[in-house]
């Protein structure tokens, strides 16, 4: 059993001086192949395994990871780990959760899929039917940067010196297409995807590539625009950008750095009133939902945004201690430390139909990719590239490509005029499609 | 390895090999005036591929048994088992690896009290810059790498890679208003590297100014237009612009802007491009890439012209060229692609101060956040983090942030002025491809581009 083992290396620790530690261990299997122009590319196959050890000695902490598993591993780890304690500065805001607030009954969310593998030739049939779909779907397809299916296993233990071990098991199926499309020496590449927790949820193979062709050849054409003021309309992907952007901006690490345009903002209106965001851990099944968090407290529904309020941060025990809040029980653990991740996190859908939302532009952007990191999380100042189709009269005109959106996210969500009621829990983060009164469109 | 090797994969693939690795990282923090996060990892693993074709199998496993190398090498082979082998086998490695990075003392060995001193003192410095600086992250972070690798045509060779990067993250606070500014660096050195030169020093005042100056940044300009770039960082144009779409795996697929134009003018005469990983002590240099293959010198674009293409192994075989020692892996976890090392543009003639008072209006940027490109279409971006205007030939307004677009075939054809002051970047450079992160470098001298898209506000 793998709570097993982190209780025998919290109790090297406790040996070692620590007066409190929690550790977290992540096994994992993965398969991955990819087809490209019909043939075979890769294949991988892989075992891993994590042990992440957080220490306290009194109020001065530290921590360490291996991927080794051996004796003399975890306890070189267990002495690095206490070492390095007994170093760094006393911190008043480090510990674990209150022993009582942990959970004691693990929610069964359905995240393991009970069937069985599937052979390497089945998965790789798969790859191959995702791209053969898109390469057969339009004659201007003629590359392909490959196909891909995946499936993941995974179980997470966590244990505390204050006797918490429970553990939980995940899987993960996905697959993508990414095919390029051609014409008179122009080349588009594009991208789509499914994943899910279950394999029978995954969409068909071939409605993945024919979603992914498309999306490459309503690209071809396309002009620089001159730069210009309008309204931009995001589709359920990008706009799922700009809810991550607030997700990072509402998070503890960034809050209590004054690092954060949310900071001091919370119990004010951030966004327009038809905006109401929710981080959900509990959804059967989805892929963000977790029993509970890095530090065992109960995960559930938190409202960061309700009609255009900002209502909840996101937060750990060490920032929900160093800003004087209860902790949103948002620990995350990556197999080397503790941060703050969210779970499902979703922006509700409204009651228009992206249909209308596009037919009520005159003159404006549709967006359907971003590229770059132009986002600054202290500002809220945003400028990023984009790709995507004019709007001229309410209908997609043309492509259209190397321009940049711009704006500040605080007066972008602000300007939020219409939401879209195509909602789909398809990722962990999701959003319908947005429509943003007024954004800089820079181009020639 | 040979019992691995031998009896599994020799005689029925093109290519195998075997790669060990054993990796620790250590990283200090301090924030709020004090180191209260400390951590230390280890990682070991190793990873098993077999090509054949176009084809390639991979399987890692992090824990090193004879036993489950034989069956990682056993998976790696069933994929190549099914297809005919294309009868181009790869050449046995050759030449001598670089000696690039020994050193008496490696940065995760140093003493942890005096890297705790450092950035208790880099805190004060930095808060000492400014008066509206309001919060100070600094962290230094120390890795230690050793790989093995032996391939199946014989070939064995490891290398040991130490390395370090200082960071200073700086908040500033005026009525109100707050920016970020950060500034650090660092490479396959010691830890005194950050002692010498007043590098440490130098590192804490420039996070500071840079938070502070952008407190009074106006809008950036939208649209298309005149922009210098200044010497070092903003070499990130040379990685988006042109590196990806000169990786080998790009070019072979026919997936690249650039594929097919070798020998065709890319750039305007004055540029001349190259991939360096044997620059000692550099952040992107290696005395051997992760397939075992020396480094080199690889001239991508010279006087414009499209002259080379980084490579891997497979690729260079597919593609009936040499290896160019790019081939480059996150860790044990990945299979290696082609990658880029250090990527800069050589020196021109042009005094600096001279370019930037040729221009009647545009953009002066001088430090870069993150970029990205789509290979296919060309088009990349990066986003200007210190920028000003430029009016009559005189810096003006600091700018706030903006992302630049260009098309990568095209944007260095109105390189107009090239410096003759070439500075390799800080030593802070993570590329990221596939999902797998490397450490590179980057350089430029001055330059002048006549026509890039700024994505600022100001229409």
């Amino acid at each position: 059993m793998s709570t097993d083992l982190l209780v025998s290396v919290l109790k090297r620790a406790a040996q070692r001086g620590a007066t409190a530690a929690d550790g977290f261990l992540v096994e994992e299997s993965h398969f991955s192949v990819s087809v490209r122009m019909r043939e075979i590319e890769n294949v991988n196959h892989s075992r891993e395994q994590r042990l992440s050890l957080r220490v306290f000695v009194g109020r001065a902490s530290a921590s360490a990871s291996t991927s080794d598993l051996s004796r003399d591993s975890l306890e070189r780890v267990v002495d690095e780990a206490t070492a390095l304690a007994k170093i760094t500065a006393e911190d008043p805001h480090a510990g674990l959760p209150d022993p009582s607030t942990v959970i004691s009954q693990v929610p069964d969310l359905d995240l393991e899929d009970a069937g069985g593998d599937l052979t390497p030739e089945e998965k790789i049939e798969i790859a191959r039917r995702a791209e053969a779909a898109a390469l057969e779907s339009d004659p201007r397809v003629t590359n392909s940067e490959g196909a891909e299916y995946s499936d993941r296993r995974a179980r997470y233990a966590y244990a505390t010196s204050h006797g918490f071990a429970h553990d939980y098991g995940t899987t993960g199926f996905s697959i993508s297409v990414s095919p390029i499309a051609s014409r008179n020496g122009e080349m588009q590449r594009d991208y789509w995807y499914s994943s899910a927790r279950k394999r029978a949820r995954l969409e068909d193979p071939e409605a993945v590539g024919r979603k992914a062709a498309a999306r490459a050849v309503r690209r071809l054409g396309a002009r620089k625009m001159k730069s210009v003021e309008v309204p931009v309309v995001f589709d359920p992907e990008t706009a799922a950008t700009l809810v991550r952007s607030i997700a990072g901006a509402a998070s503890g690490p960034s809050l209590y750095r004054r690092a954060s345009f949310l900071l001091d903002r919370l119990g004010t209106k951030i966004a327009a009133p038809t905006v109401t965001i929710v981080d959900d851990a509990l959804i059967p099944s989805a892929l963000g939902s977790r029993p509970f968090d890095g530090e065992g407290l109960a995960t559930g529904r938190t409202v960061l945004v309700r009609d255009g309020v900002l209502e909840s941060y996101l937060l750990d025990t060490y920032c929900a201690r160093k800003l004087g809040m209860q902790s949103t029980h948002h620990a995350g653990r990556d197999g080397s430390g503790v941060s703050v991740t969210t779970t499902n996190t979703m922006l509700l859908p409204g009651k228009t139909t992206p249909e209308e939302l596009i037919g009520s532009v005159k003159n404006g952007f549709y967006v359907t990719e971003l590229i770059g990191f132009g986002v600054n999380g202290v500002t809220g100042d945003y400028s990023r590239g984009a790709v995507g189709q004019w709007i001229e009269n309410g209908e997609l005109a043309y492509p259209v490509e190397e321009v940049t959106v711009a704006g500040n996210l605080l007066e972008m969500l602000s300007a939020i005029d219409g939401v879209g009621n195509d909602l789909v829990l398809r990722d962990r983060t999701v959003a319908p499609t947005l429509r943003i009164g007024r954004m800089v469109v820079a181009g020639t | 390895m040979e019992r691995v090797l031998g009896g599994n994969l020799i005689g029925k693939v093109d290519d195998a090999d075997i790669y060990l690795e054993y990796r620790i990282n250590e990283d200090l923090v301090l924030e709020e005036g004090a180191v209260k996060k400390a951590s230390r990892h280890v990682s070991q693993g190793a990873g098993v591929r077999a090509q054949s074709g176009t084809r390639t199998g991979y399987a890692h496993t992090d824990e090193i048994s004879l036993k489950n190398l034989e069956e990682a090498a056993r998976q790696a082979r069933a994929i190549a088992d099914r297809s005919a082998s294309s009868g181009n086998l790869a050449l046995p490695g050759r030449g001598r690896p670089h000696d690039l990075y020994a050193m008496a003392e490696p940065p995760i060995a140093a003493d942890l009290a005096r890297k705790l001193d450092l950035l208790r003192r880099i805190d004060v410095e930095t808060r000492a810059a400014d008066p509206r600086i309001k919060q100070v992250i600094a962290s230094i972070s120390s890795e230690e790498v050793i790989m093995l690798i032996a391939t199946a045509s014989g070939w064995t060779v490891g290398d040991v890679r130490p390395l370090t990067r200082l960071n200073v993250t700086a908040i500033a606070e005026e009525g109100g208003k707050r920016e970020i500014g950060s500034y650090g660096g660092g490479g396959r050195v010691t830890f005194d590297f950050f002692l010498e030169e007043g590098r440490w020093r130098r590192f804490a005042t420039e996070a500071a100014r840079q938070a502070a100056l952008k407190l009074s940044a106006v809008d950036a300009p939208a649209g298309s237009m005149t922009v210098v770039f200044g010497p070092g960082w903003p070499g990130i144009l040379l990685h988006e612009a042109i590196g990806h779409g000169l990786e080998g795996d790009f070019n072979r697929k026919g997936t690249s802007a650039f594929a097919g134009r070798m020998g065709q003018k890319v750039a305007s005469e004055l540029v001349t491009v190259v991939d360096d990983g044997t620059i000692a002590n550099r952040r992107g240099s290696l005395n051997v890439d992760d397939e075992g293959t020396p480094t080199g010198r690889t001239v991508l674009i010279e006087n414009g012209i499209l002259t080379g293409y980084m490579q891997d192994r497979l690729n260079a075989r597919l593609m009936g060229m040499k290896p160019t020692g790019n081939g480059r892996r996150e860790s044990y976890a990945y299979a290696p692609m082609p990658r880029m090392t250090n990527t800069f543009m050589l020196a021109g003639q042009d005094d600096p101060a001279e370019i930037l008072k040729s221009v009647k209006h545009g953009l002066y940027a001088v430090t870069f956040g993150g970029g990205q490109v789509d290979i296919t279409n060309g088009k990349f971006v990066f986003s200007a983090s210190e920028a000003y205007l430029v009016e009559d030939g005189r810096i003006t307004a600091p700018v706030k942030g903006a992302t630049l677009i260009g098309n990568g075939p095209e944007a260095l054809t109105r390189v107009s002025r090239v410096g003759s002051d070439l500075k390799l970047d800080e030593g802070v450079g993570t590329c990221g491809k596939d999902g797998q992160s490397v450490p590179v470098g980057v350089g430029l001298p001055t330059i002048r581009i006549d026509g890039i898209t700024v994505g600022g506000t100001a229409v």
